[in-house]
């Protein structure tokens, strides 16, 4: 294909320092990322799954420049996004947009609705006041909200509800990509059903394609075509989101499967198995320690991503499953 | 719950007793610009050191100067410290601590060094070099109160715009594009404004016994210039003989002061935007 | 029976009047058994589980009955409830990091309802702690007494707060949210301690949870509440697979299905939660539910039973689950 890939990450790497506090606990550094790469094309959402420590949200701020790797590079379109100038980045964030956990911690309290909906209009400049207005009514209108609404403050609205706020503010520049970290954890169930539903329809009426990312399998199912997971800053698994969820090739993949409750069927848990307070080891496979399936070879080498089965699944094991 | 009703109720009380002693200082200065039972500076010595009556209602000062008159005209003395010296502190500490937030690293480190570094001269002292180095006088006591509030409002600043920073909105900002200057004034003023009103009327109350201080060891209002402070300089020697002299100018010091601290805690509850329920 | 609750009614003080944050809730759990509560934000779960804990607020106005091994604990006082608190009902609390003392080591913790219901020694109580947190599957146990809660993972905090809710082997532990801060395999092993505990030692076991599969997981009961009503209430299994009111089918109708096709239409409950208990005329989820009538509105739902421990709070109960 000629068109480049609509989001590029190649090989990235970031580490946080922490700093220790007490003479006993961790004081080393820790890789947030230890060289993620993976490509979107436009029109087919990407998902995200990783639990905590992953290293997921670190990758969705660096996707949308809002943090520096320490190395490894981002593109859009095929611009990487570390080597613009501030004026050329400013512009090219109309079309990347993001929507955030916490409804009620992503929106101002102190501005009216209109505010918030058309800050990225803002960021760019050169809209009229009137323009800015009708704009906002549109975005409004497009996730389910009423143009009067845009006068009210946050704290008028429901939770659901300020999280259709965060999207129409996401939209308003009329982005390719919308980054979406966990935008429906921190709802109620009868709610999120509404903003998936919401979602699904943008990606076919608004042409939007998701980066979503989430630790809620069902979730990511719903709306990505191609899904990877995450574990301890590596990608362990990638491929089309329904053959990966039924036919898992890497052992922590299993395992979240399975140990997502679900109503139609009992629990595979290791019971009683021990607490995993396990520190990611520093050869060999991050997810040895705690894989059922672990031999000498994974303690020793670090798998790589590499093509497994056929249609686009890239696995990092040394023993894939099935 | 229950709890915002019990805290607006609580801030009610507060913000409007508070309110109603700050707004009679104020109607103070406003009437002494107009009139006054007595010219203030009016020296009348046969009837000097009088205790209060239907003449004089607070009394007369050892030179036969109308005590309530001074009051009076000392009330504005103190509001033009309180004012201008909160000015200063409010303009080039919100920039500092704007500075300060946004910047971090080294230029944070230092500007917060400089801050410990003013706040450990203890501000009389501080206040005192700068009088008696540049002279005695009205002007010069407000420039070194002033200059001791920079620190105190810049380090507020600097730690209630980090928690702006910290919020997810702000991180929306950053995402939508938005620079530095236009996240400071859309989302972290308007932020941090409540915080810092409420220490702006608390280095208020204190910019006037800051001046009642410095006016008392003479290096603040000059003759024929009167402030409260002065008034109190002046009351020590008859102390024994005419006590109302310290009395007046010493409650006029003490309301005044009461007014503001009470008018910063009734604008912390009224403006914290957690105890506001949604509708 | 060991828990039964009568006609529980909670209310809070509010700007315009009392608010009635539990209505009228009747169940009842025998020993050994596992009640799931289940609702989402609203619906009065939490309260309800304080108010067995009697750790209601201040302000709030507890009314009905709730007889614990037969003693009546509404209007109890304050030192005859913290005498059974720790003691024959415990609680597990949602955030561990908040629910632990961060300036008190995790071994002395556990420690301290040991010195305070079963008077022992410090010493006593310390070798005690760390046999406990061994016995929550910690591993080094010993470590762990000693470290303080910010050295431990979500995890194992949890299951220190969990080593300390069993430590006086109590008849009940109330479980609110135990999980849902934790990551989705560190809530697997989670529950399936909680599940290991209850088989070893048959204490019965209060699981609220907003979840409904998780709840399929681990309970054998499972009451639906909304608005501070219980909707439905009966056994795990006949209750997801055949749900009689329109609420509880309306919450598994929410869910994305794994293996259905992407993008999907969700039927969703248009609107929202409510969130003050107003008109309290009908029924709280009339104008939502999509089985509405008028007599929704102005007369409260009654209590249809489906043999004899199951029922269901509809005006239209037997039509649930038929063609809508």
């Amino acid at each position: 294909m000629s068109e480049p890939p609509l989001l590029e990450v190649a090989s990235l790497v970031k580490t946080y320092r922490l700093a220790g506090v007490g003479p006993f606990s961790r004081k080393s550094a820790r890789p947030a990322l230890a060289g993620v790469s993976f490509s979107m094309r436009r029109g087919l959402s990407f998902g995200i799954v990783g639990e905590s420590g992953s290293g997921k949200s670190t990758l969705a701020r660096i996707a949308l420049a809002l943090d520096r790797p320490d190395s490894g590079a981002v593109r859009l379109e095929g611009r990487s996004l570390f080597d613009l100038r501030r004026s050329e980045l400013r512009a090219l964030r109309a079309h990347m947009q993001m929507v955030f956990q916490d409804p009620y911690g992503s929106l101002d309290p102190r501005q009216r609705v209109e505010k918030i909906v058309a800050e990225p209009l803002a960021a760019l400049g050169g809209a009229s006041r009137a323009e800015r207005r009708a704009r906002v009514q549109a975005s409004l209108e497009a996730v389910g909200l009423k143009a009067s609404d845009a006068s009210k403050h946050p704290h008028e609205f429901s939770g659901g509800q300020r999280q259709r706020i965060a999207i129409a503010r996401a939209l308003i520049t009329r982005p390719k990509l919308v980054v979406a970290d966990e935008p429906v954890s921190a709802l109620d169930v009868s709610v999120q059903a509404q903003a998936l539903n919401l979602m699904s329809d943008l990606q076919i009426e608004a042409g939007v394609t998701f980066l979503l990312i989430s630790h809620d399998l069902a979730v990511v199912a719903h709306i990505c075509e191609t899904t990877a997971v995450m574990y301890r800053g590596r990608i362990v698994e990638t491929g089309p989101t329904e053959a990966l969820f039924a036919q898992p090739a890497h052992p922590y993949t299993r395992e979240l499967i399975d140990a997502t409750p679900r109503l139609d069927r009992p629990m595979r848990v290791a019971p009683l198995a021990p607490a995993n307070g396990v520190e990611a080891p520093s050869e060999g496979c991050a997810y040895a320690p705690r894989c059922p399936f672990a031999r000498v070879r994974c303690r020793d080498e670090e798998p790589t991503l590499d093509a497994a089965f056929d249609g686009g699944r890239r696995v990092a094991c040394h023993f894939p499953l099935a | 719950m229950n709890l915002p009703v019990r805290f607006r109720r609580r801030g009610g009380a507060s913000l409007w007793f508070g309110a109603a002693l700050v707004a009679a200082l104020i109607a103070a200065a406003a009437v002494s610009l107009f009139w006054t039972p007595y010219p203030p500076a009016a020296i009348d010595v046969p009837h000097k050191l009088a205790p209060p009556s239907w003449a004089h209602w607070f009394g007369t000062d050892s030179l036969g100067r109308d005590v309530a008159s001074q009051v009076l005209a000392g009330s504005r003395i103190s509001i033009l410290v309180g004012v201008i010296a909160v000015g200063i502190g409010l303009a080039i500490g919100v920039v500092l601590g704007l500075l300060a937030a946004f910047a971090r690293g080294l230029i944070e480190d230092a500007i917060m060094k400089l801050s410990d570094f003013v706040f450990a001269f203890p501000a009389l002292l501080s206040a005192i070099m700068l009088t008696s180095t540049y002279g005695p006088g009205v002007v010069n006591a407000i420039i070194a109160i002033g200059v001791y509030n920079v620190p105190i409002i810049a380090k507020l600043t600097r730690v209630t715009a980090n928690g702006v920073l910290a919020r997810e909105y702000a991180l929306a900002a950053r995402a939508a594009g938005r620079g530095p200057i236009a996240i400071a004034f859309d989302h972290v003023l308007p932020n941090i404004a409540p915080a810092l009103i409420v220490q702006a009327t608390i280095q208020f109350a204190i910019a006037i016994l800051a001046e009642a201080a410095l006016s008392y060891l003479g290096l603040g209002a000059q003759p024929p210039q009167t402030s409260w402070g002065k008034m109190l300089a002046d009351a020590q020697n008859v102390l024994y003989s005419a006590p109302w002299l310290a009395l007046y100018p010493g409650v006029a010091i003490a309301l005044s002061v009461l007014g503001l601290n009470l008018l910063g805690d009734g604008l912390r509850d009224a403006l914290d935007p957690k105890l506001k329920t949604r509708s | 029976m060991l828990l039964e609750i009568s006609g529980l009614a909670v209310d809070l003080p509010a700007p315009g009047g009392l608010q009635r944050i539990v209505d009228r809730a009747s169940f009842s759990l025998a020993e050994g058994e596992s009640l799931g509560v289940v609702g989402e934000s609203g619906s009065g779960k939490t309260m309800t589980a304080l108010a067995l804990m009697g750790l209601t607020p201040e302000s709030a106005r507890v009314t009905g009955s709730i007889r614990f091994e037969g003693r009546e604990l509404v209007g109890l006082d304050e030192e005859a409830m913290r005498e059974l608190r720790g003691d024959r009902i415990a609680m597990i609390f949602q955030e561990p990091m908040t629910a632990l003392n961060p300036l008190h080591s995790v071994g002395a913790q556990v420690a301290e309802p040991l010195m305070l219901h079963r008077g022992l020694t410090k010493r006593d109580a310390q070798q005690r702690a760390i046999e406990l947190l061994g016995r929550v599957r910690l591993a080094e146990p010993e470590r762990a007494a000693r470290s303080y809660p910010f050295a431990l993972s979500g995890g194992e905090r949890q299951r220190a707060m969990i080593a300390m809710a069993i430590g006086c082997s109590p008849r009940l532990v109330i479980a609110d949210e135990p999980t849902t801060a934790l990551d989705v395999t560190v809530q697997a092993r989670i529950l399936a301690l909680i599940d290991g505990l209850r088989a070893e030692s048959k204490m019965a076991v209060l699981l609220v949870s907003h979840d409904l599969a998780v709840i399929a997981g681990h309970c054998d009961r499972v009451i639906v509440m909304y608005s501070g009503l219980i909707m439905e209430s009966g056994p795990v299994e006949a209750v997801l697979r055949e749900p009689k009111n329109p609420y509880t089918l309306a919450l598994l109708e929410a869910r994305p299905r794994p293996g259905a096709p992407r993008g999907a239409r969700l039927r969703t409950i248009p609107g929202a939660p409510p969130v003050t208990h107003e008109n309290r005329a009908g029924c709280p989820f009339a104008g939502r539910c999509a089985l509405t009538v008028n007599v929704c509105r102005t007369m409260p739902p009654p209590e249809v039973a489906f043999g004899a421990n199951r029922f269901s709070r509809c005006h239209r109960a037997r039509e649930v689950g038929f063609a809508q």
